[in-house]
């Protein structure tokens, strides 16, 4: 073999990098993102109604999409009412309608987007919620 | 034929995984034992390739010389394109592997009125070339968010910069643009130039549709028919823990996604897209040209069984000199 050192060597160096997901990730990769839905606001609410303004399979997956159509409605449109398929009215707002249940940003919003890695941009315009001793 | 043909396999590739998810509810096998096959062939396949072509003997330099060699001192010699030291090669593969520059000085030629032959350098292929692989490195480096947990920070910062325009929510990447765009150019190209087409085999489209159908499957997924991310990071993080879950809710479109992607992986080895590592190996390319320096002995010559003038006279001396021919040693 000509050059076999070198060529093992880059072989080695490959396989190690696409390999590297499963000898480096540790304890922590079994963990599971875990949003808490307990805040004083929801806990108020009777069982019946704690429901979210779509389905929380809908929202697991369009929640993103959701914001920004309602930025756009609101700020370009001037619409502020959403009806939902159920037929209940919300006001547009992240802050005073989302944020109201959801209080608790660190562990709910947080939960999941620091597991997918995403950075939304809400808060470079919106205010973050104080939370304290969350 | 080839165009036709590839086409199909791939569209039927990906009914496959629609079929199998959507109606016969196979999650744990193409979610599960399809990407460790295919992963596993990858691996192994590469492996294999790799230590066949190394065991090609290599007796002679063969460098392709774009340059002045080098000889005298008062020769302008070309270090990188006719490279004699080990840092020369070093230098002539890094810019060959990251900037594709022997496709640089790709060429063109046309008859003009005349008639004439006349050449001009063409540069759109290199172009789109070097969008798409580079594009295709960022996007596979992009999804290592779903390998790692905590995320390596070089993937946060390349998401940050790829979606730096804040476009909608998820914010669009503009290497997805960029990829679909190139691969798009990529597959135009063969169909549209006659000579290209006329080269093009089914082992040149089946890569290009296979690849377009996963960034589509990918884009979908991101933008419009939205998967929980949540769950998929969980079921690759099972995989590559060897504890593999199928979470509940993960759209039909992610496991086209992942199928697609597997093909790619199990089809890799045995296709032309082994060029990733065969660049590395190019005997054209990785050689330093010192043929005339060092001596490289081939390997294989055969042991030559020779008989010396010294022998022959030492042999037949006696009959020489009885016969009156001149000898040198009395």
């Amino acid at each position: 073999m000509y050059n076999g050192g070198k060529i093992l060597l880059g072989l080695i160096i490959f396989i190690s990098l696409v390999t590297a997901p499963f000898w480096l990730s540790g304890k922590q990769a079994t963990a599971k993102p875990d949003p808490k839905i307990d805040t004083p606001e929801i806990l108020k609410l009777p069982e019946s109604d704690r429901q979210c303004v779509e389905s929380k399979a809908y929202m697991k997956k369009e929640h993103m999409k959701m914001l920004n159509e309602w930025r756009d409605w609101v700020v370009r449109d001037g619409v502020t009412v959403y009806t939902s398929t159920t037929g209940k009215q919300y006001t547009m707002s992240l802050q005073n309608t989302c944020m109201k249940c959801h209080s608790n940003k660190k562990n709910f919003c947080d939960e999941c987007h620091n597991y997918a890695a995403v950075s939304p941009y809400c808060w470079t315009c919106h205010l973050e919620p104080k939370e304290k001793g969350l | 034929m080839g165009l036709l043909f590839s086409f199909f396999a791939v569209a039927i590739l990906g009914v496959i995984a629609f079929v199998g998810v959507r109606s016969i509810h196979l999650h744990y096998f193409f979610g599960v034992i399809i990407p460790y096959l295919a992963f596993a062939v990858f691996i192994v396949g590469i492996a294999f390739r790799v230590l066949k072509w190394a065991r090609v003997p290599v007796p002679f330099r063969i460098p392709t010389t774009a340059g002045q060699e080098k000889s005298f001192p008062w020769i302008k010699s070309s270090k990188i394109d006719n490279p004699f030291t080990s840092f020369g090669v070093i230098i002539r593969m890094a810019l060959e592997v990251l900037v594709f520059r022997s496709l640089f000085r790709n060429t063109k030629m046309e008859l003009r009125d005349g008639p004439q032959f006349t050449y001009g350098s063409t540069k759109w292929l290199w172009m789109a070339g070097l969008a798409f692989h580079w594009t295709f490195l960022v996007i596979l480096t992009r999804h290592l968010r779903l390998f790692f947990e905590p995320v390596p920070f070089f993937v946060e910062i390349l998401e940050t910069l790829d979606g730096f325009f804040q476009v909608g929510a998820p914010v669009l990447y503009i290497t997805d643009l960029i990829f679909l765009g190139a691969v798009t150019f990529l597959f135009l190209r063969r169909v549209i130039i006659p000579q290209v087409r006329y080269i093009s085999l089914a082992s040149d489209y089946f890569p290009l549709f296979l690849i377009g159908a996963i960034g589509t499957t990918g884009v979908l997924m991101r933008y419009f028919l939205k998967t929980d991310v949540v769950g998929i990071k969980e079921l690759m993080m099972g995989l590559i823990t060897f504890n593999p879950v199928i979470p509940a809710g993960i759209g039909t479109i992610f496991y086209i996604h992942l199928f697609l992607v597997s093909a790619l992986f199990a089809y890799f080895p045995m296709s032309k897209l082994m060029h990733m590592a065969g660049v590395f190996m190019s005997p054209t390319r990785n050689l330093a040209n010192n043929n005339r320096a060092a001596l490289h002995a081939n390997p294989w010559n055969y042991p030559v069984k020779a008989h010396t003038y010294e022998e022959y006279e030492e042999e037949f001396r006696d009959k020489m000199k009885s016969v009156g021919l001149p000898v040198e040693k009395e």
